[in-house]
């Protein structure tokens, strides 16, 4: 059997690979992908919790956590496209009307 | 736990309040076909909200505590404190949108319904005793809130601001997520009480997993009440969304955001108060030096209460750092004084928008005075609040939260609130400098509704009842909050 820390530091190394891609991209596609990476490395380790716990909370937030990221994601998606309409660029640098 | 009613229908009417604001903004969708005439959309929303207020006190009278959903749902006097700033906030919000909305051609239906959705996350999340409903909450509030802050769709600056309030709370959210998977997997539970009584039994309070946990959920509510340095968004955010969503998003999210960290600080965490305050006392210390100071360079008056609202939100989170229920009370005492200082301030920026005219501009705001006395002498009250100069509310807020401050021993912390606070006046006085001893440049021409008239008797009247008899409000927030 698989110990719980291997999920535990598998979910940690994601979570971590996540951050740095939102932090390091320039791009908003990647960057948005590297948002459900983390979202994704959470559900990882609240699976392994549940297991181990033998309790369902864990699972049922999981079941949750990707619902509300489909929901996320259609919003984000729709807002970038707003965006995209009116200024026609995917660059993170380049979005720098608002600053001071 | 009621072991007859597992589903728990009995709890659908502690919930009342929040199923009459998501029907009646769900009927708003079906209304907006029908209906071309957005007053008719906007009374329908606060007609709601009225029926939800009278419900949330009906309840709030007759039950007091109240537990539903396997103890995940939570009705007290602190979640309907918290409800009631929300009902404020929403209905000021209407009042002074109508008009504005319509000269920014956006003028959509779905504005108000939007408006009470993230309300009735802003309820769930007050009301959340378990942190998957703190979640759920969270996001309903939070997506929302993202499509209201870039629905001026044709306006580049809108959709930026949208973009990036979607981007770094779609990050904090993750946040979130993972203090909570860390807190369920060291306690095994994500019920709020739980947590308490687990952290006891299993004796792990002093563990440093616990203490990541607890720092990754602090920094998630961090990003929702724009604490330095988590606060990156908030100038852009609200200089670009639409001046009606800025004071929305101003203070309820920001309520909200301080009803879960006071929950979840004092109800699951309550026993590593120490360990808290090591992460809260720096970040508040720096939260009020950035906002005061950052905020003296601003030329934006909507950027200006951007930085503004963050110093506030620093001064705010003295009263949780001071851990005790008299603590509480003061935040919440303040954030009630705040959400009509705000929306006050932001009504009067409002009226000066007209077609072809932003007046964003601090400098829009010379000789105010000479053309329009009344807006000047309303924009001064809301000033003066901000600043905290009696007999305005904004005193009362910012006395007992210091007060409350020095009494749980942290007198160095509000010595350093109070030497901001003198600093931020600077900010505001300009503004009524400004006003009252320059002279006009262009005539301005205000923009003004019998319901933007409301919205600012409302505020004004309240800012200086509060400040002049502070028992009534702090009355209520004492039985609300007993301790």
């Amino acid at each position: 059997m698989v110990p719980l820390s291997w999920y535990i530091v598998l979910s940690a190394i994601v979570f971590s690979i996540g951050v740095f891609g939102f932090l390091a991209r320039r791009n908003l596609i990647i960057v948005f992908m590297s948002l459900e990476l983390m979202l994704n490395s959470v559900n990882i380790s609240l699976a392994a919790f549940s297991h181990y716990l033998q309790s369902m909370r864990g699972q049922i937030l999981v079941f949750f956590i990707i619902t509300v990221a489909a929901a996320e994601a259609a919003i984000g998606l729709a807002i970038l496209i707003a965006f995209y309409r009116n200024n026609p660029t995917i660059k993170v640098d380049e979005i720098n009307l608002l600053k001071g | 736990m009621e072991t007859t009613d597992l589903v728990g229908l009995s709890g659908l009417r502690l919930i009342i309040p929040e199923l009459t604001v998501i029907c009646i903004a769900l009927i708003l969708l079906l209304l907006e076909l029908i209906v071309k005439k957005k007053e008719v959309m906007a009374a329908v929303g606060i007609a709601g909200t009225l029926v939800a207020l009278y419900g949330t006190f009906k309840l709030f009278g007759i039950n007091g505590p109240g537990q539903a959903f396997a103890n995940m749902f939570v009705l007290d006097g602190y979640a309907n404190f918290f409800k009631l700033i929300f009902y404020v906030n929403v209905i000021l919000t209407m009042c002074i949108s109508l008009k504005y909305m319509a000269v920014e051609k956006a003028s959509y239906g779905e504005y108000y319904a939007l408006l009470l959705f993230s309300t009735s996350g802003m309820m769930i999340m007050a009301s959340a005793a378990d942190l998957i409903v703190l979640y759920l909450g969270l996001e309903l509030m939070a997506l929302s809130t993202y499509i209201l802050a870039g629905l001026m769709r044709k306006q580049l600056r809108s959709n930026e601001a949208a973009l990036k309030y979607f981007f770094l709370g779609a990050f904090s959210s993750a946040f979130l997520l993972y203090g909570i998977s860390l807190t369920y997997g060291l306690t095994g539970t994500t019920n709020l009480k739980e947590i308490a009584a687990s952290l006891q039994a299993l004796n792990i309070a002093d563990s440093p997993i616990v203490f990541l946990g607890l720092i990754f959920l602090i920094v998630s509510f961090g990003f929702k009440i724009a604490l330095v340095p988590f606060h990156m968004w908030a100038p852009d955010v609200y200089e670009g969304a639409p001046t009606s969503i800025t004071a929305f998003m101003s203070v309820g999210p920001k309520a909200a955001g301080f009803a879960v960290l006071g929950r979840v600080l004092f109800e699951a965490f309550g026993s590593m108060h120490v360990q808290w305050n090591a992460v809260l006392i720096p970040l508040a210390v720096i939260t009020m030096a950035a906002g005061s100071v950052i905020a003296l360079a601003q030329s934006n008056i909507k950027r200006m209460l951007a930085y503004s609202s963050i110093a506030h939100a620093g001064y705010m989170l003295l009263g949780i750092i001071a851990g005790t229920p008299g603590g509480l009370t003061s935040t919440v005492n303040y954030l009630m004084i705040y959400t009509f200082m705000n929306i006050g301030a932001f009504a009067v920026i409002i009226m000066l928008r007209r077609e072809g005219f932003q007046g964003e501009s601090i400098d829009d705001y010379m000789g105010l005075a000479k053309g329009h006395p009344l807006a000047a002498a309303l924009m001064l009250i809301f000033m003066f609040s901000l600043t905290g100069i009696p007999p305005t509310a904004g005193f009362i807020g910012k006395f007992y939260v210091f007060m409350e401050a020095i009494n749980s021993g942290h007198t160095n912390l509000a010595i350093i609130a109070v030497i901001f606070s003198v600093i931020s006046a600077f900010f505001y006085l300009r503004i009524v400098m400004y006003m009252y001893m320059k002279d006009p440049k262009e005539d301005v021409v205000l923009t003004t509704s019998y319901s933007m008239n409301f919205a600012l008797a409302i505020t004004a009247v309240m800012v200086l009842v509060i400040g002049v008899f502070p028992s009534l409000l702090l009355d209520l927030v004492r039985v609300s909050i007993p301790g």
